[in-house]
């Protein structure tokens, strides 16, 4: 695992996100082991009691478990996946929301434009992998 | 975070020298199993600090505990301290050197040497002459990693050297210390690619510490970097 960290805000934070991301995405997939917190500690240079605070936070959330003896897993349960997928996209598109609303855009402009957007930005990325 | 006991204590000490007052009353108590960033740029104390905590200097006033006990030969044998001079023989070998060093230790583990050795990139047979400063560094750095002491204090184990030696002893603390029993303290006045080490700072200014925390509090609560922190205060 690589974290391009910003030091501006909490890293026990950052880590947790890092890990929403990659079972979002599925990179890690239910129920494969994650590194052991001494390893992640060492890969991103970071002191591992922060790595502690991140995994004993993720275990509160639901989104790994530690087997005694065996390691830290991502859970099995896909309904967390599903929750920490609506979470990441709420919080995003709470942020572009206030954002247009700064802007004092309107909402059907706003919407139209997304949806054109979204057509267009997949088609190029396509265009770019072949 | 994962308090137990208290390692360190720290009640008002005090510090001067002929020319300048180097400790003005500094009050400290660290728990086991942290590792401390005492920032503070140069002749802000740092070094008085630590070398009042070893033994090396004595204070004018107000007390040290570690471990509940005040400064005696006892408590020196617990602390690996780590000094910001040249403290090797040019002469030796770094075998020897790691030879000498180890008959002044009963905690010394010889069995973590040769990993320490291979980690830190370091040919056991080259002389210290041979070695640049950063080099160095990481020697000094394994003479305190393979004791067992359960307090280890770093005097600017960054300053001055390469990059990628600094990296290395970023992540050889990180690999080697053991939280269930040892407590660390780095003095540095170079915060920036090294904060991620620090579970907590202490900011030391001309003989008073201006500010102290946890540094995951502080980023939370100034919304900065603890080197933006460290920019701002000594600006």
């Amino acid at each position: 695992m690589k974290i391009d960290f910003s030091t501006s805000t909490p890293i026990y934070l950052q880590i947790i996100e890092e890990f929403k991301r990659q079972i979002v995405t599925g990179q890690l997939q239910p129920g494969d082991k994650v590194p052991s917190q001494r390893d992640l500690a060492a890969q991103v240079k970071v002191n591992a009691n922060t790595v502690q605070r991140a995994y004993r936070e993720m275990e509160i959330l639901g989104l790994v478990e530690t087997l005694r003896g065996q390691g830290t897993f991502v859970c099995q349960n896909q309904g967390v996946v599903e929750e920490t997928r609506k979470e990441m996209l709420t919080n995003l598109v709470d942020e572009f929301v206030r954002a247009v609303q700064a802007l004092g855009l309107s909402e059907e402009a706003t919407l139209d434009v997304v949806k054109t957007r979204f057509s267009e930005i997949d088609s190029k990325e396509e265009v770019n992998n072949k | 975070m994962t308090t137990t006991n208290q390692v360190l204590v720290v009640r008002n000490l005090r510090k001067k020298y002929p020319k300048v007052e180097a400790l003005k009353g500094i009050d400290l108590t660290m728990p086991q199993g942290e590792i401390w960033g005492l920032l503070g740029p140069n002749g802000s104390g740092k070094s008085t600090l630590l070398k009042c905590i070893v033994g090396l200097v004595n204070p004018d006033g107000g007390d040290i505990e570690i471990f509940g006990h005040s400064r005696s030969r006892h408590t020196k044998a617990q602390i690996a301290f780590v000094p910001e001079v040249e403290n090797l023989y040019r002469w030796m070998t770094i075998r020897q050197a790691i030879d000498f060093t180890s008959t002044f230790y009963d905690d010394w583990e010889e069995e973590r040497v040769p990993g320490l050795l291979a980690f830190m990139g370091l040919d056991p047979s080259k002389k210290v002459s041979s070695l640049s400063k950063g080099m160095r560094a990481r020697l000094k750095l394994i003479l305190a990693l393979a004791r067992k002491a359960p307090l280890l204090l770093l005097d600017e184990p960054f300053s001055g050297i390469d990059p990628a030696s600094r990296d290395r002893i970023v992540e050889g603390i990180v690999r080697q210390f053991k939280s269930e029993e040892q407590t660390m303290i780095i003095s540095t006045h170079a915060v920036g690619d090294t904060e991620q080490l620090f579970d907590a700072v202490v900011f030391l200014d001309e003989g008073t510490i201006n500010l102290q925390g946890y540094a995951e509090d502080l980023r939370h609560q100034y919304g900065k970097s603890i080197n933006d922190l460290f920019k701002e205060v000594f600006a």
